[in-house]
This record gives structure tokens, C-alpha cells and sequence, in this order.
């Protein structure tokens, strides 16, 4: 009993050798019981797939390592049966297994790949060993259920028999006749409890072994998810750019065109009451004051310059408008992925709105520079220090957005300061 | 004075057209994109223009590539160009070849009328006119070179050089006397080691200097 738990354990982690995953099976039990008929059919089914195994054990010396491509041919559709059994009367969709070498892959290199495949291994332990072994069961359980069905009626029948056969019931036989019909009914009950055992060892075996392996299928779903991830990323991206775009093209220039039109009636109307004309001055200011800070949130969404002139001419604006001083250093060679810039951008600037929230500061040094492939943001305060990551400052989403795209960020903030923010992030995606 | 205007929303173009009218402009054209700019360019040579950065089709630097051709094919014509939010990147690209006649304002600048036409005229006159905002951007990339040397104020008096003030401007809104300025000026330039030559010459390399570009 451990040792299955320990197994299962393993087998969890994607790292039991595949043929022992049949022995224990998977997590996923098979939801709404299929019938004992049901099973039946299934196990039945699985009955001819001894004769192949009969031809090739028979003709094994003939097809040694010559002839693997007849076995591996013979391996495809045997599986693809077997897929099919499955699908069809044991409602279990096995998924495909994943092709060992890319499309275009000579002849001799992919029949290599196939040869050193795990799963070209898990397969043929299915159909030489597994497979047999369970339709032989099967076999069993068919017979019991026949033999069952003939011994339990034996007294519907008999009667037929010419006088003093085995099964004619006649007086003096009368305990023996009983006694196959019990032993007919117990075959009756075995036969089918035998089918849906070996039945259900079958499909955790075929699971297990014809399908995609654990290993392989996480890997398939952290691709999934990657990819996945970053079209989140991208359309957030995208969001932001949409926003940035609408205010430019609608508030932003309202706001503009309003000021434009106070700031001339400021200097072109005359006669007017000393208190209308403060009214005037009044709303006038109101307006810039808003423009300016529109125009400051809305830099930080995604400014244009930032898909125009990268990263580095864009840092240029957020490190002037910080409310403190900031010296900026960057250093980069090249562009970098947009999404990459984006989410340095994103986080300069989160990073900076927190420190002259949070941090009490009289400076900021920004530094960034690309180092072996990663992009290195540094962001050094001289404020009051005690910064929390795993508190709600703000520093929760940046690393959030920094692990959006498999990047870091480390926090060294002692009691009294300063505050070094450093966030990593690949270069490319 | 003729101008022509170049800006894609219709709500700005005529608030533009408007403040310029007030001032005594005449607007030859108000065009919408960098094509018809050029065009009206070409045919009303005025002695300004004032355009938009963002315009169709990219809406991205349209208005800056249109200023560079504009200053090299018809060097008379200034360049104003006007933007929603300003980049040191763009404004580097408008000076890198030249100082005069060119200037880069954020938008909103143009509801503060007196300022802005003071700066259209400046920029008309062959000077420069650049938006605090620009200088402020390209300040936080100052370091670990000859500016470090200068004191604040003469820092600041740079910044006010370099956005195209005269010595008389700077001396009203540093509020200090000229003879100030023309102090501090001459000490930016001994420590910025530009050579004696004419003032307008060394001022400008001043602000090449300040802008990275020297």
C-alpha cells in the first residue's frame, strides 16, 4: 500500500518508468460506471488482438532488427485499433501520441527517433505484453460467462438430452444437476466481475501506455500555457494602447481645444467685469491643470514613442516627470522584444509612482542595461526603506507583471533605506 | 506673417487657426496630414508652419520626418511642431542638424497665448523654442560629464538658453539683472570649453552641448 502511494507519487511527478503506470493506474477515475455489458463488449473486442501477437511470436526469428519498419508500421495501426476499441465501446478518448520528429524528418532519421521513443517502447509493452495478458483474461471471463450461462440452465435444457446423458436430469442425478446449475450461476457471477476488472485494469493500461506519456503531456501543457500567457500579455498590451489612442484622439484634444478657446478669451475680451474675467482665468487654469494631469496618466499606459523609438526613448519621459529628481542610465545595444519593452516600461513606471508615494525620497537612480541576455532594471531610492513586497504597495502587481513574462524581481529595502528594486526579465520571448 | 497649420483633428485645426488670427497670422492652409503639408509648403512658402507630430497614416512621428524635409528643402521656412505629450528622442532628431529656426511645444501651450506666440515669433525669427518639458527629459541623462561642473543656477540658466530665451528673458523669470546672466553665461561657456568665437555661435554649441549632440 506504500509502496503504490510512493508509485503514485512518482508517477505524479512524471517520473515511474511508464510500463509500471498501468500497475497503479491514474487518479482520474472513470466517471458514470459503464455496464457489466458494456465491459463485456470491451473486453471481447480486446480478444483478437491475440491472433497478431500469435503471428508475431511465432515468426519473432524473422522479424529481428531488419525488420523494424514492418514492426514499427505494425505498432501505428495496432495502436490505432486498439484507440479505436476504446473510443467506441470504452468510452476513453486516448489522446494521440505526439510525433517523435518534426514534419520533413528523413526517412532514416525518424524511424531512429521512433526506435528511441519511450512511447514506441510503452506501446509495444501494451500490445506483447500487457494486452495479451488482460485478453486473456478476457478469454477467461467470456468462457466463464458462456459456460455459466449453459451450466445455470442446465435444467431449461436437459430435458432434451437423449436419457442417461451427463446433463439429462433424472431422478437419481438430481444433486448433480443442481450442482452444475449453482456452479453455473457462480460462473454467471465470476465471468462478468472478471470482465469488468480486467476491463478497467485495461483502460488505466492503455491510458497509460498508448497515449502521450505524463512527462510529455505536462510538457505539451506548459507550452499550452505559455503561449497562452503570452497572448494575455499581448492583449493587455494592446488594451493599454487602445486606451492611450482614444484619450489622445478624444479628451486629450477636447480638453486642449477648450483651454485654447479660454486662454483666447483671456486675451481678447475686453470690458468685461473684473469677476467675470477671474471666472475665466479660473477655468482656464482648471483646464491646463487637468490636461497636464491627463497627460501624465496617460504616458504611463503606453506611449507611442515606446513602439517608435524603444524602451530607452521612452524611459526618457517617465524619469522626467517623476515627481523627484531621477537620473536615468541605460544601456541598451539593441531593441527588445515589444512585449518585453512594454513590460519594462509598465514597471519603470509603476516603480516610480511608488517610490514617490511610498518612500519618502529625495532621489532616484534608474539604471537600465542588458547583461547575458536578460534586461536589468534597477531602481535605487534613498527614501525611508521597510519596503514590503509581499504587502499591498504596489509591489505585488510589479512582480506580477515582471513574472508575466518569466522575468524577477528582487526587493533589498532595510529599515532607514535605501531601496534597491531590481527586476530581470528575458530579452526575448 | 503667413503660416500654414498642419493638424489632424478638426477641433484643434480651427482652435489653432483661431489663436493665430487673433495675433495677426495669416493662415495660408490648414492641412490634415504630412503630404498636404509638404504641398502647401511648396506652394504658399510661408515664413512658418505649425504642425502636429501625430498624423495619419502612423500616427506616430509623421510631423517630425515633415519638419526635417521642410528645414532641408526650404531652410526660410521655421518649424513649430506641436505634440499631446513631448520626447527628447524627437527633439533631438529636429536639432541634430540645426538649432535655428525650429521649436517643439507641448500642445497646451498654445492656450497660454502670449507665451506661445512669443515662441512662434522666436522661431519665426530663426531661433529656438523648446518645451520645458524636453529640457526636463533631457536633464535626468545628465551625468558623469562637463555639465556636472555647472552650478544649479547655471543650469538653469542653461535650460532657459537651450528652450531659445534671450539673456533679457531669462534675467525677468530667473528675476535677477542681465549683467547676471551675461555672467553666468560666460561661466557656462569657460566651463563647457567652447571656444571664443561669436556669442550666437557659442550659445549654440552651448545647447548642443546640453543636448547631448555635441
Amino acid at each position: 500500500m506504500i509502496k503504490t502511494s510512493r508509485l503514485r507519487e512518482r508517477l505524479r511527478r512524471g517520473a515511474a518508468h511508464p510500463v509500471l503506470a498501468w500497475v497503479t493506474g491514474d487518479e482520474e477515475q472513470h466517471q458514470g460506471r459503464p455496464g457489466v455489458l458494456q465491459e463485456l463488449l470491451l473486453v471481447g473486442a480486446g480478444v483478437p488482438f491475440l491472433i497478431p501477437l500469435y503471428a508475431l511470436t511465432t515468426n519473432a526469428s524473422k522479424l529481428a532488427v531488419p525488420s523494424l519498419v514492418p514492426l514499427l508500421v505494425f505498432l501505428t495501426v495496432l495502436t490505432a485499433l486498439q484507440r479505436a476499441r476504446f473510443r467506441v465501446l470504452g468510452g476513453l478518448g486516448i489522446p494521440e501520441r505526439q510525433p517523435d520528429s518534426p514534419p520533413g524528418t528523413p526517412a532514416p532519421l525518424r524511424l531512429l527517433a521512433a526506435v528511441r521513443s519511450e512511447a514506441t517502447w510503452r506501446q509495444i509493452g501494451y500490445h506483447l505484453v500487457v494486452g495479451p495478458t488482460l485478453a486473456l483474461g478476457g478469454v477467461l471471463a467470456l468462457v466463464g460467462c458462456g459456460a455459466g450461462a449453459v451450466m445455470a440452465t442446465v435444467f431449461g435444457w436437459g430435458w432434451l438430452l437423449p436419457p442417461g446423458s451427463v446433463a439429462h436430469p433424472t431422478g437419481h442425478r438430481y444433486l448433480a444437476t443442481g450442482l452444475v446449475t449453482a456452479g453455473g450461476i457462480a460462473l454467471l457471477l465470476a465471468g462478468p466481475w472478471l470482465a469488468v476488472r480486467v476491463a478497467r485494469t485495461d483502460r488505466r493500461a492503455a491510458r497509460a501506455l498508448l497515449g502521450p506519456s505524463r512527462a510529455r503531456e505536462l510538457e505539451r501543457r506548459v507550452e499550452d500555457l505559455a503561449e497562452s500567457r503570452a497572448g494575455v500579455v499581448d492583449a493587455a498590451d494592446a488594451e493599454r494602447r487602445r486606451i492611450e489612442r482614444d484619450l489622445h484622439d478624444g479628451a486629450q484634444q477636447r480638453l486642449v481645444s477648450l483651454a485654447m478657446n479660454l486662454g483666447l478669451a483671456r486675451k481678447t475680451l475686453k470690458n468685461v467685469p473684473p469677476e467675470a474675467m477671474q471666472v475665466i482665468i479660473d477655468a482656464h487654469e482648471e483646464a491646463q491643470a487637468a490636461i497636464a494631469e491627463l497627460r501624465d496618466l496617460v504616458r504611463g499606459l503606453h506611449p507611442v514613442v515606446l513602439e517608435d523609438r524603444g524602451l530607452d526613448a521612452a524611459l526618457s519621459g517617465i524619469a522626467a516627470r517623476a515627481p523627484l529628481p531621477v537620473r536615468l542610465r541605460v544601456d541598451l545595444p539593441q531593441r527588445l522584444s515589444p512585449t518585453v519593452e512594454a513590460v519594462a516600461y509598465f514597471v519603470v513606471s509603476e516603480a516610480l509612482a511608488n517610490v514617490a508615494k511610498h518612500a519618502r525620497a529625495s532621489r532616484v537612480d534608474l539604471t537600465v542595461q542588458q547583461l547575458a541576455g536578460r534586461l536589468r532594471i534597477e531602481i535605487t531610492d534613498d527614501g525611508i526603506g521597510g519596503a514590503d513586497p509581499t504587502r499591498g504597495t504596489g509591489l505585488v502587481g510589479l512582480r506580477k507583471r515582471a513574472a508575466s513574462v518569466d522575468g524577477t524581481l528582487t526587493i533589498d529595502s532595510p529599515v532607514g533605506g535605501p531601496t534597491n528594486i531590481t527586476v530581470e526579465l528575458p530579452c526575448e520571448l | 506673417m503667413r503660416a500654414v497649420i498642419a493638424e489632424d483633428s478638426v477641433l484643434l485645426r480651427v482652435g489653432l487657426v483661431k489663436v493665430l488670427e487673433a495675433v495677426g497670422y495669416e493662415v495660408a492652409a490648414a492641412v490634415g496630414d504630412a503630404d498636404a503639408l509638404l504641398v502647401a509648403v511648396e506652394e504658399h512658402r510661408p515664413q512658418v508652419v505649425v504642425v502636429d507630430v501625430r498624423m495619419p497614416p502612423g500616427f506616430t512621428d509623421e510631423g517630425v520626418r515633415a519638419a526635417l524635409v521642410i528645414r532641408r528643402q526650404w531652410p526660410e521656412v521655421a518649424v513649430l511642431l506641436l505634440s499631446q505629450y513631448v520626447e527628447e528622442r524627437y527633439a533631438a532628431d529636429l536639432l541634430a542638424s540645426n538649432t535655428s529656426g525650429v521649436g517643439y511645444l507641448l500642445k497646451e501651450r498654445v492656450a497660454n497665448v502670449d507665451d506661445f506666440v512669443e515662441a512662434l515669433q522666436r522661431v519665426a525669427a530663426g531661433g529656438t523654442a523648446l518645451d520645458p518639458e524636453v529640457v526636463a527629459q533631457l536633464l535626468v541623462r545628465r551625468h558623469r560629464d562637463p555639465l556636472e561642473k555647472l552650478t544649479p543656477r547655471e543650469r538653469d540658466v542653461l535650460g532657459l538658453m537651450a528652450q531659445g530665451h534671450s539673456n533679457n528673458a531669462i534675467a525677468e523669470s530667473l528675476v535677477v539683472s542681465e549683467s547676471a546672466v551675461a555672467k553666468h553665461i560666460n561661466s557656462i561657456f569657460t566651463k563647457l570649453d567652447l571656444p571664443t568665437a561669436d556669442a550666437t555661435h557659442r550659445r549654440v554649441l552651448a545647447v548642443l552641448r546640453y543636448l547631448g549632440e555635441g
